[in-house]
């Protein structure tokens, strides 16, 4: 071949879908897909029968919430997939949860500190999504936000309990602050899709959600005689779980969520 | 006499739904717990009834709508189609005094007025529910989740039994 190179003239298809409504309203669902997975491990496994019940309770609203969002992804997408179909049919790469929920759900201590800065995440999120001028999101949002509230209730709670309570409740709950806090930078790092959906009226300026969400999660993490590290959360590119960049933990979740699904296409019980 | 027979349709519909229970509570139907929201007769003849969930992932949803589906296939209209709503959010409110106290005698405590606190309320504030077998208001919170997504579990401790309550949503 001579001469300069010729722009490739088959330019590769997306991997992913993108249209700016379909990418959001696959990061609202997929966060509670993966963290209602995440959470339904304990199921059968809680420390105490009431916690076995209520983690399951929890996991079962994140999964009808991740149900409703993404019914509403693949409707705005417009191929014809469903729900079912983004959840068992989808590669890691294709999945725009953060990465805060897919990490393992490792001790109970760990277990709460993820679920309460998630769920602080969550109701300051989706309070601002009610005035959502999308009408299926708002409403989709202010149903979530019930739920939500009840949860950030249960894991603020064992916040108080666990950095309040014994040397090694509170040893372990400030291990798992300390290794999660990195993680939720990204929760609050607009790029392309954030602006075009803040612009459109859909969505809300995440950026400025942080400071609310950052002195409700400073108060009860002082109240329980914890600390925040100092160390600036990372991950503040757009280079993380919104954008298709995970952790190697959730290809190990998804072939244990999708394995069914994916062995008997379209079975049906 | 158009809107006099679509009146009367209207009822008769709502009377079939009134025979739907909701199948975890089986002593309310799915009208009294506020699932279905509206009823009405499409131009082609077929009944569309639109429901809302009790919470995201209630797992009975899918079988109320399939009871509903039934009931109705049953008392002369086949081919119902059940339509889902989500605004409003359904709330406990919905649920009128006298379906309170049959959760009452069926011993489940009757939910409160819906709390429209803080977004990071911790510690309920309101006032401890009344044990549905003795009456006492000496009970306690056991834990904000129960056997189903929308009952906690509670303890009484003047007749020292367990029990559930319906949460106020």
């Amino acid at each position: 071949m001579s001469g300069p190179a010729a722009p490739p003239s088959v330019v590769p298809a997306p991997a992913m879908p993108t249209n700016a409504l379909v990418e959001y309203l696959l990061r609202l669902g997929d966060d509670r897909l993966v963290l209602g997975h995440r959470v339904s491990e304990w199921c059968g496994h809680g420390p105490i029968l009431e916690e076995d019940i209520a983690l399951s309770n929890v996991s079962l609203d994140l999964l009808g919430q991740a149900t409703m969002l993404l019914h509403l992804a693949g409707e705005a997408e417009g191929r014809g997939r469903d729900e079912d179909a983004l959840a068992y049919f989808r590669e890691v790469v294709e999945f725009r949860n953060c990465q805060l929920v897919e990490l393992p759900k490792g001790d109970f201590a760990f277990t709460i500190a993820r679920q309460f800065l998630f769920d602080v995440y969550a109701v300051v999120m989706l309070d601002a999504l009610t005035g959502s001028i999308h009408g299926e999101l708002a409403a989709i949002a202010a149903k979530s936000l019930k739920e939500a509230k009840y949860h950030v209730r249960h894991s603020g709670e064992w916040m108080l309990r666990l950095g309040d309570g014994t040397d090694e409740s509170h040893r372990r709950v400030q291990k798992a602050i300390d290794e999660l806090w990195r993680f939720t930078g990204e929760l609050f790092a607009p790029d392309d899709v954030d602006r075009a959906m803040q612009a459109a009226g859909i969505g809300p300026d995440i950026a400025a959600l942080r400071p609310t969400w950052e002195s409700l999660v400073r108060d009860v993490v002082s109240r329980a005689t914890l600390t925040i590290p100092n160390d600036l959360p990372r991950v503040a590119s757009t280079r993380g779980g919104r954008t298709g960049s995970h952790t190697e933990y959730l290809g190990h979740l998804l072939a244990e969520m999708q394995i069914i699904a994916r062995s008997h296409p379209g079975a049906a019980w | 006499m158009v809107a006099q027979a679509v009146r009367a349709t209207r009822e008769a519909l709502l009377s079939v739904l009134d025979r739907v229970m909701d199948p975890e509570v089986p002593v309310l139907s799915v009208r009294e717990l506020g699932i279905v929201r509206d009823v009405e007769v499409d131009p082609a003849g077929s009944v569309i009834v639109t429901v809302t969930p009790t919470y995201s992932g209630c797992p009975a949803i899918r079988v109320i709508e399939q009871d509903i589906v039934a009931a109705l296939d049953q008392a002369g209209y086949p081919g119902a189609r059940v339509r889902t709503t989500y605004a409003p959010a359904w709330t406990t409110d919905w649920i009128a005094p006298e379906a309170k106290a049959k959760l009452k005698a069926y011993g489940i405590a009757p939910p409160g007025l819906a709390e429209r606190g803080e977004l990071v309320q911790l510690f309920r504030r309101r006032a401890t529910a009344q044990c549905p077998y003795c009456d006492s208001y000496e009970t306690e919170l056991r834990s904000e989740f129960g056997s189903t997504a929308c009952k906690s579990v509670c303890w009484c401790r003047a007749c020292r039994q367990p029990f559930e309550e319906f949460k106020a949503i």
